[in-house]
């Protein structure tokens, strides 16, 4: 696989590292001269002194032939406009931007760049799995393809506390995919009783998770 | 009264806003300098505001910012800050989220103004004249 990679920096970097040892062959494009001749010690001839924005710079890393594309500057109108350039002019089948400031991920959305990664929201996203209390939790977002599956801890007193799967009242759209209880994952049936203090992953369409809260959370 | 949002006003930008401001058209600037309002003032006899103007400080990318400043009544929309990827942006923003029925960017990279004009932006190239500018002084 043949990857452009806009941006040296940490994380452009160690990508270039990674993808180069798994057998991938990669190009760098840096336009901080400093920065690039660090870099180029490293990397050699898999990095190129340039402005990933400027279509020359992008045609002499060769983004003609590139099968993915991946933008990780610092800057999020960069990385959107060089994902936007590599999948509609230079018809790019693959596209990775980075979003630095969360605020910019509509932004992203609005334009057809996709997928998008944000070192922050992978953080809270860890922070709402390491903190229990934080209530319902996102483990997976196909935005695409319009799922989402979510864990909540039932709560003392909770409607759903007590009652069979069956029994459970759920919106149209949401299904209980595994209890997690003493450490311990399994798939329920119909008449496996949810207790407080379980944690339930379920899978539901967008937009249901205020009234799957309503269920799963205690009484005050 | 049309309203003209200009989203940088430097040297283009203020010029360009008050030439609007005098033809009778409302004009609203977003600028994340506040100096930028000094610039539209110096010269002129008065305010930017006393002449009618509306001036909000802050990044064409915030869209409380964009709000404020009235993109959501917009007619028409200027990109004008000094950085063209700034401006390619908030000029697809703005024409594809708010709906803004004439959006203009200022785009100095001549390829770059070719291309996204293929695309529908109605973009200004002012490398592109200087070039013929030259060309012409030197006779080519």
């Amino acid at each position: 696989m043949y990857v452009v990679i806009a941006g040296a920096g940490k994380v452009g970097w160690n990508l270039a590292r990674e993808l180069i040892t798994k057998g991938h062959e990669v190009t760098v494009i840096e336009s901080e001269r400093s920065r690039y001749l660090t870099v180029e010690q490293e990397l050699e001839h898999a990095i190129q002194y340039g402005d990933a924005t400027e279509l020359w710079v992008l045609e002499r890393a060769g983004i003609n032939r590139a099968d993915l594309t991946i933008a990780v500057t610092g800057d999020d109108e960069d990385n959107l406009l060089i994902c936007q350039i590599a999948k509609e002019k230079y018809l790019c089948s693959r596209i990775i931007a980075r979003v630095n400031n969360p605020r910019n991920r509509p932004y992203f959305e609005l334009l057809g760049i996709q997928p998008v990664v944000s070192a922050t929201d992978l953080i809270l996203r860890l922070i709402e799995h390491e903190v229990p209390s934080y209530g319902l939790v996102h483990l997976l977002d196909l935005r695409d393809e319009q799922l989402e599956i979510i864990e909540v801890e039932v709560g003392q007193g909770a409607a759903a506390a007590g009652r069979k799967v069956a029994e459970v009242e759920l919106p149209d759209g949401a299904l209980i995919i595994s209890v997690l209880r003493n450490g311990r994952g399994f798939v329920p049936k119909a008449d496996t009783v949810i207790d407080a203090g379980d944690e339930v992953l379920l899978v539901l369409d967008p937009g249901l998770e205020e009234r799957i809260t309503a269920q799963f959370s205690g009484a005050g | 009264m049309p309203l003209i949002l200009i989203v940088g006003a430097g040297r283009v930008g203020s010029s360009v806003a008050r030439s609007m401001l005098a033809a009778g058209n409302e004009v609203s600037i977003l600028d994340e300098d506040p100096l930028s309002h000094e610039r539209l003032d110096s010269g002129m006899d008065t305010t930017w505001e006393d002449s009618g103007g509306r001036f909000t400080v802050g990044h064409g990318l915030e869209i409380d910012a964009l709000r404020e400043a009235g993109i959501d009544q917009a007619d028409v929309f200027i990109a004008s800050t000094d950085g063209d990827n700034t401006n390619l942006t908030i000029a697809q923003i703005a024409s594809k989220q708010f709906g803004v029925p004439k959006v203009i960017v200022r785009v100095m990279d001549p390829r770059r103004a070719e291309w996204y004009e293929e695309q529908g932006l109605h973009t200004i190239c002012p490398t592109r004249y200087a070039i013929e500018m030259f060309e012409r002084a030197l006779g080519v």
